[in-house]
């Protein structure tokens, strides 16, 4: 386990190393110099994306303290053989669903996906995750008051996809 | 030159389910090459987008924990048959696609 992390450093050296520019610019949006549209063809998530625990990336994400809601349903497999192909799907049922993360809380990285749909867009998507091992998969709903929801759901693998 | 998009877009009464197929390798940094050891490089899509219309319906991010050419099924409303849907694509290296599609009649 140990051997698979240490390489992954480097990748994770290049991922955090614009994080101080990307925090500058949330810095703007914060103080309203940049108004974000509803859907921006924004600049990838780093510090998200880089983390390593599921804490550390539910805090990147803005949804460390979001509230457990039956509006969201996660379809999967129980079980699955092949970690290198997971198929999920999301639906949210939540009211003016702006966004939807998907987490995988056990992966090396648990945050897989981050999708923002515009105005017309149903808040629902169809999608393939690798898994490291056997985890739940952790959905986070941002609806349009800045208000964060989230549901989970137990996924058990028997061959691990990451590093097969 | 990467491989291009598989786009299908299918009216279904109101709504258009879109479905996109990104063909890329989505490495993620932990594998080895099982000649030489050594490590292969992390090559994976950052983002990708959807837009009709001229305006982005859906913007995605990505880590490299989803599926090798993995596929992508969205639904949208206020799109017709003979409408394009825009898919673009960009990876950690830089690289770039983007392909068209028609929506068509189911």
């Amino acid at each position: 386990m140990s051997a698979r992390h240490t390489g992954d450093d480097r990748l994770r050296r290049l991922l955090i190393k614009s994080t101080a520019a990307s925090a500058a610019v949330g810095a703007l949006c914060a103080a309203g110099l940049l108004k974000p549209t509803r859907v921006l063809a924004a600049e990838w998530g780093r510090s998200g994306f880089a983390a390593t625990s599921l804490p550390e990336a539910l805090k990147a994400i803005g949804a460390a303290a979001s509230a457990e809601s039956g509006a969201i349903v996660i379809k999967s497999v129980e079980i699955s053989e092949n970690g290198a192909l997971v198929p999920c799907e999301v639906i949210s049922s939540i009211p003016d669903t702006q966004s939807i993360a998907v987490l995988v809380e056990r992966n090396p990285m648990p945050l897989a996906a981050s999708l923002s749909f515009a105005e017309g867009v149903l808040p629902r998507v169809r999608l393939q995750l690798k898994m490291a091992e056997s985890s739940r998969i952790r959905v986070v709903v941002r609806a349009g008051d800045g208000k964060t929801y989230h549901a989970s759901r137990e996924v058990r693998v028997t061959l691990g996809g990451c590093g097969a | 030159m990467p491989e291009p998009i598989k786009i299908r877009a299918v009216q279904q009464g109101e709504s258009t389910e879109i479905r996109i197929l990104l063909q890329h390798p989505m490495e993620t940094g932990l594998r080895r090459d099982q000649a030489s050891g050594q490590k292969i490089p992390a090559h994976f899509i950052t983002t990708f987008t959807v837009s009709a219309h001229g305006k982005v319906l859906i913007n995605a991010q990505l880590n490299t924990s989803i599926a090798r050419n993995p596929l992508f099924v969205f639904q949208s409303k206020g799109l017709q048959p003979g409408d394009r849907v825009r898919v673009a694509w960009s990876d950690n290296r830089g690289e770039q696609r983007a392909d068209e599609a028609t929506v068509v009649a189911a």
